[in-house]
């Protein structure tokens, strides 16, 4: 019982964290139809920028969370601008290797500035540790899920309530319909994609605080594959269940079965969605058969 | 025969089926194979070995062009076939005994099989989604080939004894040479038949499937058959190049074959071009040469930069990810077209067009 609520308790951790990363890859996918390799770089970028701020210049958390919120609208926006605009129209090969190509200079430039040897963080969320069923839990990993869901509930209203909201999801139904009703599709190209570096930036940091500043956070942005494939690559509730899906399941297989296939229960996952169920659990059945 | 081209004049099928139809492109091809002919007198070892790592690859780049250039179908699997190629034939030749030739054949064959069996999603599955499902075959591969124990016999990885053809073993001060001509010849003939499975009628239905996977099924292409052979095809050759890097290397264990492999193959054939059995050679060439061309410049600059040995792995991953974003966004046709270009502005100088 008591392993049981720990692993829970991790796997919802970690699923949360994966739910955000996952939020940042559908927005993108959502509103320009774009498959993100480079999601878990804007992790460890974020995770970066927030600890420069935060360690290396001894700021206030509140002040560097601004900062690197700045930091990563200016980089979403960028990319946008710079690598995805020229290559509009072009097949998902390129779009895709793209993507590869902006993670392998990402990752170089983070590894040009601050090395490769992990750094320890002082905490931002509060430790300590409480009790449940006679589990003894870290408060922070609690913490951590209550975060993602304020995030994540903020973008779900953001999305349902919000005049920018609407226009991205106006976008991501038909870009000709939203285009005669004056919405700006270049505007919310940038915005998805600056949205999402900012989801990514807050994944990173959490994810930065209950492990440690280092590249290994980029490992991350493969495990947003399962999770959107699970929940759908269009669907921002998806992201929460499939993201706290494959927390779950990886958790209990590293908890109860083999931790080596920890690793790779959540690929095996993605093949039997596949074959079964292509859309996800929550995806628009748009995939096209051949 | 005319010394460049100037039309189309030929008088008979011959002609029209040649691979050459001007002096200039025998000439260059005489060119061509003197230069590879005397290539091991003019480098030294550690550079024919590069120039042998180029070789193998452009085997394994051929594979892949022939099934994402060609058929259009995206593979991040290159990896964990190249892990069944290498540990197949590895295991034959140095557990079994068996001759390398035979090695090497079945290699070939079972990354064939497993290839085709990988490529059913494809059945289903087109562009992303055929992606990521390839992404996940890379994935469970590797871990396969991580975990069974019986494979490395617990020591995670495997040693090859040397290469032997025909009862000459490649051991000694020559045997880098001796690869050298075998490479050569077994990557010309890869190229070669690549080149003219593009004249057959399985490789002219893998294009009409690329072009529009319906029409060619209107056309009496039958879709499923030829996404299965692509993938069989394709795999072939990686799984040929897969048993090459392990006899070449003597030693085969996972962390050749991990995605970055597939990552490397796939930035092969986007910078050489997509859809070009050339183009699968200058990109081979191309990314295999960048690392040790960059080791080379870090040298020069010593004495300049100070620092600049520790940052070497960061500025090489950087450089690699710029090539491939710069040739996506600049020249999406790759090497291919450059050298096309550079080609027709000789041609017709002093006019523009």
């Amino acid at each position: 019982m008591t392993t049981f609520v720990t692993l829970t308790a991790y796997g919802l951790a970690d699923g949360a964290v994966l739910a955000l990363a996952a939020l940042g890859f559908v927005l993108i996918y959502k509103a320009t139809a774009v498959i993100n390799f480079a999601q878990g770089e804007f992790l460890l970028v974020g995770a970066y920028t927030f600890y420069s701020s935060f360690v290396i210049f001894g700021l206030p958390v509140t002040v560097s969370v601004l900062n690197g919120v700045a930091i990563a609208v200016i980089l979403g926006v960028a990319v946008e601008r710079f690598v995805l605009r020229p290559l509009i129209g072009r097949s998902p090969i390129s779009v895709i290797m793209v993507t590869i190509g902006l993670s392998a200079i990402l990752t170089a430039i983070m590894q040009l500035i601050f090395g490769t040897e992990a750094r320890a963080m002082p905490p931002v969320l509060p430790r300590g540790s409480i009790e449940i069923l006679g589990a003894t839990l870290p408060v922070q990993r609690l913490l951590v899920v209550v975060v993602a869901a304020v995030v994540l509930t903020a973008f779900t209203l953001f999305f349902r309530y919000s005049r920018h909201g609407v226009a991205m999801r106006a976008v991501a139904d038909d870009q000709q319909a939203a285009l005669t009703m004056g919405i700006s599709v270049r505007r919310v190209f940038a915005m998805a994609w600056a949205l999402a570096a900012v989801s990514a930036l807050i994944a990173g940091v959490l994810l930065a605080d209950i492990t440690a500043v280092d590249p290994h956070i980029a490992t991350f942005g493969l495990l947003v594959f399962p999770v959107v494939i699970l929940g759908g690559l269009d669907s921002v509730p998806g992201t929460i269940v499939g993201g706290l899906t494959i927390g779950l399941i990886k958790m209990y297989t590293f908890g109860y079965l083999d931790p080596g296939l920890a690793d790779v229960i959540p690929y095996i996952v993605l093949v039997l969605i596949l074959l079964v169920r292509p859309y996800g659990l929550f995806g628009e059945t748009r995939i096209e058969r051949v | 025969m005319p010394a460049t081209a100037t039309g189309v004049h030929h008088r008979s099928y011959r002609s029209d089926l040649a691979l050459r139809h001007t002096r200039a492109e025998k000439a260059r091809l005489v060119l061509v194979v003197a230069a590879l002919a005397a290539l091991p007198f003019l480098v030294d070892v550690y550079w024919l070995s590069v120039v042998n790592t180029i070789l193998i690859a452009v085997v394994g780049a051929v594979g892949l062009n022939i099934l994402v250039g060609f058929t259009g179908q995206i593979s991040l699997g290159q990896g964990g076939f190249l892990a069944v190629g290498a540990f197949t034939s590895a295991l034959l030749y140095e557990r079994a005994g068996m001759p390398a030739l035979v090695s090497i054949a079945a290699a070939i064959l079972l990354t064939a099989v497993v290839g085709a069996f990988f490529g059913l999603p494809a059945l289903r599955l087109k562009g992303l989604y055929l992606a990521i499902a390839t992404l996940a075959a890379q994935t469970i591969i590797l871990f396969v080939v991580r975990r069974w124990e019986w494979l490395t016999e617990g020591q995670g990885y495997l040693d090859v004894r040397p290469f032997e053809l025909f009862g000459v073993e490649f051991v000694g001060a020559m045997s880098e040479v001796m690869w050298y001509a075998t490479l050569l010849v077994i990557a010309t003939g890869a190229v070669l038949a690549a080149r003219n499975l593009f004249r057959t009628n399985l490789g002219r239905s893998f294009m009409a499937v690329r072009d529009h996977d319906i029409a060619a099924a209107a056309m009496g292409v039958n879709v499923t058959y030829t996404k299965v052979m692509a993938f069989a095809v394709s795999s072939g050759f990686v799984g040929l190049a897969g048993a090459l890097t392990a006899h070449y290397n003597s030693t085969v264990s996972w962390e050749r074959f991990t995605l970055e492999e597939s990552i490397l193959f796939l930035a092969m054939i986007i910078v050489g071009g997509l859809g070009s059995v050339a183009g699968s050679v200058y990109g081979a060439a191309f990314i295999i040469l960048l690392s040790p061309l960059l080791l080379e410049l870090s040298r020069l600059l010593h004495d300049l930069v100070p620092g600049l040995d520790a940052q070497f792995p960061a500025l090489e991953l950087g450089a690699f990810g710029l090539v491939i974003v710069l040739f996506l966004i600049f020249e999406p046709r790759g090497l291919d077209r450059i050298w096309q270009r550079v080609k027709e502005y000789v041609r017709y100088w002093p006019f523009r067009y």
